[in-house]
Formats: C-alpha cells, structure tokens, sequence
C-alpha cells in the first residue's frame, strides 16, 4: 500500500522476514542523559524495528516498579519533553527504526498537544502512546494527529469487550497494543487460554497488526501465542537488564 | 454536557484496564442507588450506625462577638469523629450489591482509611488500605485503629510517600484485583462517576442543615463555608444550595505556612488545570506538567488536587474559593474549643479561620452556615508540636 502508516509498514517488514516486530521500551534519559541516546542507537542498531520513548512522568499509575523508578529518576535529571524533542531531531535522521512517544497526558497536555503534535513529527517521532487517554478522552484530537501524521496507537486489556475493541478500531490506528497482565490469579494454563482468546478477539476487531507487551521477559513466554502475534514489547526486562550495565544490543539479539 | 464533565472538568483520565470496573460501578451507581431498598437500607445506616442527621449547632458564644449568627453542621458527631464515614457506609453498601468482597482505599492521614475499615467490619468485606509510608509513621494511631477494624494496611514506599502515592497505589491494585474488589476512593476526585457518586452519598450533610435551618431560623443562610482538601465535605454541603442562588458558597483551601517558596494545598487559588488520578481539574503542578507536593498541617488537607466540580464552580463563579494558612486555622482550632466546648479538625478549622477573619466582609446579623467537617482529637499531637514551635 502506497500510504500505510510508517509504523504499520515496519511490523510488516518484520513478518515479512519471517519474525515478529520488536519494540524496545527506554524511558527517557535512562540509564543516563548522557546515555540514552547511545542507547536508542544500539537499539536501532541491533534490530529494533519500533522505538518506544518514555516520556517521564511524576504519577505513572499503569507502571510497575521499575518504570516508575527510572521515570523519576528521569524526572530528578531534569527530562522533559523540550530535551527529548530535541535529542530525537538530532538523532532520529540516520536511524531505521520507527519511533513512538509513550506518555502520561498531563506533561503532554501542559506541551500544548497541538505543539507536541508538530514538534514531535518533525524531530522524528511516528506516533503516541498515552496510556490514560482512552477512547472517549483521545476523541477531541483525533483527527489533529492524523493531521500531523502522527499514529495515535491505542492500549487495550484482557478484561476489554469485543464491542470496545471495535470502537478502537474504527480509529483505524496503526497498530494495536494488548496488555498481556493484569495480575489476574489462577493457573498458568487458564491465563494462556484467556490471552490466547483475547488476541483472537483483537485480532477479529483490528484490521492493523496486533502488539503484545508488559510482563514480557523470556522468548519462552511468546511460545503459547506466537502465532497470534504481530510484535513484542518488552519495558521492565529490558530496564533491568541496562540497570545492570549489560548492552541494549545483547538484549535485542537475545530476542532475534 | 459531556458524560462525566462538569464543564471543561472531569472526565476518565485511566488505563484502559480500569474503564471495564469504572463502567461496572457506573452501572450500579444507576441502577442500584436509585432503588427503595437501597435507600431503606441507607437511611437505616445513616442513622443507626452513622448516627444521622447530625445536629446543627448555633455557637451562641461566638456569634455575639462575632456580630453575626454562626451555626456549625456537626459531621464531628458521626460516628469514626468526620464526614468521611458517609461515603463509604454507602460505597460498602453499594460494593456489597455488586457482589464485591473486599473493599479497597488509600489514605492520607488515616481518616478516610478508618471510615473505610469501619464500613468493612460493619458489613462483612475485607479491608485493604494503601497509605504513604511516611504517614505510616505520622499517624501510627490511625493505622492501629485500622488494624483492629481487621483492615490490612500496606505501606506505599514510591514517590513522596504521602498520599498521592496511596491513590497511584490503590489504582494499580484495582487493576489487577478488578474482579472481587471496590476501590472506595475517599473525596470528590478521580475519574466519572466517582466525583458524583461521592457528592451523592455526601450531599445528606447539606440535605440535612437547609431543612434545619429553615426549620430553626425561617431562612436559609447567607453564606455556606467548608474546607476543601479533595472537596467531598465542601460539595456535599454547597451541593443542595448550589440552586439557592442567594446562598453564597465560599471554599476555603489550605495554605500552608504562606512563606514564599514553601508547599501548600490551596490547588484551585494557586493551582492551573491538569490531569491527574483520572480527572481534569485545577491541580499543583510545574510548568511541564509534573505534579508538584502539597502541604498542609491539616492532613487530611494535603493533597496537590482538586475535585473537578469545585473547578467548575470556581469557574462558573457560583462558589468562590479562599486560602487560610496553618497559623490561622490554629487560632480557630483553639478559640472554638475555648469558646464553645467544640474541639474541631484542623481540616474544618480552616472554614472557621476564615469566618472569624471575614467578620469585616461579612455583614452584621447575617447568618453563616459552616461545615464542621470532623472532630480535632486526632490533632492534639500537631497543634501541641506547633505551640511548641512558636514558643521556641
Ligand atoms: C475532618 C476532615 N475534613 C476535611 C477533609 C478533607 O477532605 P474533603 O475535602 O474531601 O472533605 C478530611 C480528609 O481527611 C477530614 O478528615
């Protein structure tokens, strides 16, 4: 297609060599300011085929731990979006990866979404995802993105109905992100068949390719639902692996 | 309006993973609330366990200097000492017809926490209750009484560990506990149908005192006072006034100290509006967007928002908002108990600080109306600390 979306177009790249997506999660300025470019580098460098930027925030209630942790450690470094914008323009230009801003909407709404929309397109960025800005919230600047040709990539859940999954699909996003935990006790096999079900419904509701992310730490964990997949995020793992002074690249080809 | 706005305010500001529970509550916010035996049940509480309708008291001493009648509504003579308990004995009523099994809340200072625990114990739910681990060490009274209610209390080591901290807490535990669990949040705040379920249960204050006011005095009063922490005291008394266009509703919010530079709570005079904890309001934040600490010597106070019907009142310009400082609300915490034998929170203390300042804008013989939002035994410790502070 002529005109698919530059994020959906990767995915597909990725399926097309015979493998799923993958899409590394870095909140901004980890493990340093002075690293984190270096690292999203790497990152392009070993494979990744999306970017997801963290957009630092004080109160980030869909994060666990060790993303709540970097953000405000982020946020003590003094990250704001000004010096994330920045860094992506001059970064961004040799890099193959697509690049998506995930955020909580307060920083972005006090930005001006207008002017987040234009200065983040044009340092680089592809698309958003802000996790509490659900469908009827993100209504008022749909079309504003489309505008900017910024991809407003929705989050969905386990406990989502097949109704909803529609609605988010008639935003006609660019791809779709199915959060794999919820914490939901009971037995491992009970948990596969209620992902395995609800990946089947997404992949009904969405014309787009279907991202898989939180919680995600071995190749082995994918084996249950590979074949209703399209991509994988992975966030938390990865954190903990840089924590430790190991390379972004390793992680990523541990995932190749 | 939109659903769940009041005005530009309000709203569902989450993870989508909490739209399905929000949608549920939502569901029997309409469809359960509104039934016969729902409010029989209501009522019967209200009065047998809450010990409702509270009085409302002409302060006989005070008025004569004042130069103008003051009357307090006594939500210190329900039962656990403050409003709080007429929120959740009806969010624990209703998360018991849901089918619910455990109730969950974050505190600050402990208040809301013991009114949840409470309502737990009374109607046969479990208890989990999220505070800042630095309030756990304030308020160790508090979390004793909790503990005994038969409440589990979890420390929240992240962030400012107060209790900002506790609702990011109790969110992501609601989250993943959807299924057997209610989150009772404990003010007017928080994303749709929150903000209107708690003026719903709360509004029984202001209910109650315009009945006995016209019952007493043949009018309704010239002005309506009440402190705003989150903002569940102040609407659920301005709430039945807000059509008596000739009742003046005024707000009073916390100023801390008032030294430049140091934290506060007064969100809707000082604050802009923002997004946090699912709602858009007025909120204390930095130019970038992040959430700023507040502070308050009123605990239950301290919190860097604002419920989104207040930001719409002070918007529309029916109600009207002013700061108090600690200094102030001290002097009233011991003039009233000196004066009238009422020893009242730090929170409402606030709401009188500012009657007894206004006595120049408020006209002679006129009536004021304000909310006694809790009882001040829990703040001994903290009034003593500051005496002590001032002598020094
Ligand atoms: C006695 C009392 N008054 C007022 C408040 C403030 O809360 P709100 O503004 O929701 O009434 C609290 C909160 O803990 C309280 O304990």
């Amino acid at each position: 297609m002529d005109n698919e979306n530059i994020l959906t177009g990767k995915i597909h790249q990725a399926l097309n060599n015979g493998r799923k997506a993958l899409i590394p999660f870095v909140p901004a300025g980890f493990p340093s300011k002075k690293r984190f470019w270096d690292v999203v580098l790497e990152l392009d460098d070993a494979g990744a085929d999306i970017i997801e930027i963290g957009v630092p925030f004080s109160d980030p209630v869909a994060d666990g731990p060790v993303v709540e942790k970097a953000s405000l450690r982020a946020l003590e470094q003094g990250v704001n979006l000004e010096w994330i914008i920045e860094g992506l323009a001059e970064n961004s230009p040799g890099m193959r990866a697509g690049i998506v801003l995930m955020g909580y909407f307060n920083p972005f709404l006090q930005f001006g979404l207008q002017d987040l929309a234009q200065k983040a397109r044009k340092a680089g960025a592809n698309g958003l995802i802000i996790p509490d800005l659900i469908l009827e919230e993100v209504l008022p600047y749909i079309d504003m993105f489309k505008e900017h040709d910024l991809a407003y990539i929705p989050l969905v859940g386990l406990n989502t109905p097949p109704e909803r999954l529609k609605n988010y699909a008639g935003l006609d996003p660019a791809f779709a992100y199915l959060v794999s935990v919820m914490g939901i006790t009971g037995t491992r096999a009970g948990a596969d068949k209620l992902l395995r079900d609800k990946l089947t419904q997404a992949r009904e509701a969405f014309n787009c390719p279907v991202a898989l992310g939180f919680g995600l730490s071995t190749k082995d964990q994918l084996e249950p639902i590979r074949d209703l997949v399209d991509a994988v995020v992975f966030g938390s793992a990865l954190i903990s692996h840089l924590d430790e002074g190991k390379s972004a690249g390793d992680f990523l080809r541990s995932w190749r | 309006m939109k659903k769940g706005y009041f005005g530009s305010f309000g709203g569902m500001f989450v993870p989508e993973l909490l739209v399905p529970p929000l949608a549920e509550l939502e569901e029997a916010v309409n469809r359960i609330m509104p039934e016969k035996s729902f409010q029989q049940d209501i009522a019967r509480i209200y009065k047998d366990f809450v010990g409702r309708p509270t009085p409302v008291y002409y302060c006989g001493n005070f008025s004569s200097e004042l130069g103008f009648d003051l009357f307090l509504k006594r939500e210190d003579l329900a039962h656990t000492g403050a409003h709080k308990i007429n929120n959740t004995v009806g969010q624990a009523l209703l998360a018991r017809h849901m089918g619910k099994t455990c109730l969950l809340a974050e505190t600050g200072a402990g208040q809301h926490g013991v009114a949840t625990a409470t309502a737990a114990a009374m109607l046969g739910l479990e208890c989990m209750i999220f505070m800042g681990a630095l309030d756990v060490e304030r308020q160790s009274i508090n979390v004793q009484r909790m503990e005994l209610l038969g409440a589990r209390v979890e420390p929240v080591q992240s962030g400012t560990r107060t209790l900002k901290d506790a609702i990011n807490e109790a969110l992501r535990y609601w989250i993943a506990h959807q299924q057997d669990t209610h989150y009772c949040l404990g003010s007017a705040v928080g994303p749709h149908p929150f903000p209107l379920l708690v003026r719903e249960l709360q509004s029984v204050i202001g209910r109650e005192a315009r009945e006995q006011l016209l019952e007493r005095t043949g009018k309704l009063p010239d002005k309506v006072v009440a402190c705003v922490g989150g903002g569940s005291n102040a609407i659920g008394i301005f709430h039945p006034f807000v059509n008596d266009l000739e009742v003046q509703l005024v707000g009073i919010e916390a100023g801390g100290s008032g030294r430049t530079g140091d934290n506060h709570s007064a969100t809707l005079a000082k604050g802009s509006p923002g997004v946090l904890h699912g709602t858009h309001s007025f909120l204390l934040q930095t130019p970038e967007g992040q959430v700023l600490p507040s502070h308050s010597i009123a605990p239950g106070l301290d919190y860097p928002g604002v419920g989104p019907e207040h930001s719409y009142l002070k918007d529309s310009g029916r109600a009207r908002y002013e700061v108090v400082h600690d200094h102030e609300a001290l002097e009233a915490f011991r003039l009233l108990s000196g004066k009238e034998g009422i020893i009242p929170a730090l929170e409402s203390s606030h709401a009188l600080a500012w009657v007894i300042s206004s006595t120049r804008n408020i006209e002679p013989g006129s009536q004021v109306l304000v909310n006694l939002s809790g009882r001040g035994d829990k703040d001994l410790n903290i009034f003593r600390k500051a005496e002590q502070d001032t002598e020094n």
